[in-house]
């Protein structure tokens, strides 16, 4: 198998993650890659709390995710990766042949973000940042559950 | 401790808002639980959230799963406080308990929370 989805989702590991992709998907991994979380043992139990036993959770920093990004595509199990921003996404992607799909889980309202759907909330800089990752090749949706339509990039920017 | 304490149930969607109207429904008691959502929160929205809940007032929050944002942000802002607990699972039995006995320290009453509602959990013969 290889990684199944790549996700942006501020919330990081969490229920739509664990449970709703995790589950059909029959996740035997997640990648949570946060340079932040992968400095902190005592954020890292937090999200672990989560997580049922049978799936393995692995915390790394940016740096490290681009090293054993091609080990995780090879990995037997299915695998998840997630990132909590568009920049840590992006720098992993490089080009389509890394990455070749993005899904876009959760971002939700901070100051100079404006809504794009209920889950998604995008500065101008965002937009721009997403629209070059489909220039490049990669298949940028929203779909935060997976019961709900993926809705393309070009809908929301 | 003086001041009772404040009971912040935090959780999905209405979960939380529906436990609070179940417990007034029940008890009558209308001022010891403050409901929080985390719809259309990242980390630090519901981090805001939970404080004004809170109000600076001890507390003990009542967390619907035990993983995810809702728990993530709640043990985040309890961390090293002695006037603030969590407890996971919430279910209707915790918070019917909990209402009336707050005066406890946090910790006890979060522990006594637990019991209640891990005592609620039966399988009867039907």
């Amino acid at each position: 198998m290889s990684i199944a989805l790549y996700r942006i989702d501020d919330r990081l590991i969490h229920g739509q993650v664990v449970v709703g992709w995790g589950k059909p998907l029959n996740v035997g991994f997640i990648v949570l890659v946060d340079d932040a979380v992968r400095a902190s043992t005592w954020e890292q139990e937090l999200y672990r709390m989560g997580v049922p036993a049978g799936i393995d959770v692995v915390f790394a920093s940016t740096a490290e995710a681009l090293a054993c990004l091609p080990d995780w595509k090879r990995d037997p199990r299915v695998g998840l990766l997630v990132t909590g921003d568009i920049d840590t996404l992006a720098t992993l992607a490089g080009d389509s042949q890394r990455v070749p799909r993005i899904n876009l889980g959760g971002l939700h309202h901070r100051p100079g973000r404006a809504p794009r759907l209920r889950y998604v909330y995008l500065s101008d800089v965002e937009a721009a940042q997403l629209k070059a990752l489909a220039a490049r090749g990669i298949e940028v949706t929203a779909q935060d559950v997976p019961t709900a339509p993926p809705v393309p990039l070009e809908d929301f920017t | 401790m003086s001041e009772p304490l404040r009971g912040v149930i935090v959780s999905h969607a209405a979960v939380a808002q529906a436990l609070l109207a179940a417990v007034a429904a029940i008890t009558g008691v209308n001022d010891a639980l403050v409901p929080v959502s985390n719809d259309g929160c990242d980390t630090g929205a519901l981090a805001e959230r939970l404080t004004q809940a809170i109000g600076g007032k001890p507390a003990v929050l009542f967390v619907d799963l035990p993983g995810g944002s809702c728990l993530t942000s709640s043990v985040r802002l309890a961390r090293g406080k002695t006037d603030m607990a969590v407890v996971t699972g919430v279910n209707l039995a915790m918070l019917l308990d909990f209402v009336f006995h707050r005066d406890l320290l946090p910790a006890d009453a979060a522990r006594r929370a637990a019991e209640a509602g891990s005592r609620a959990i039966r399988t009867p013969a039907a």
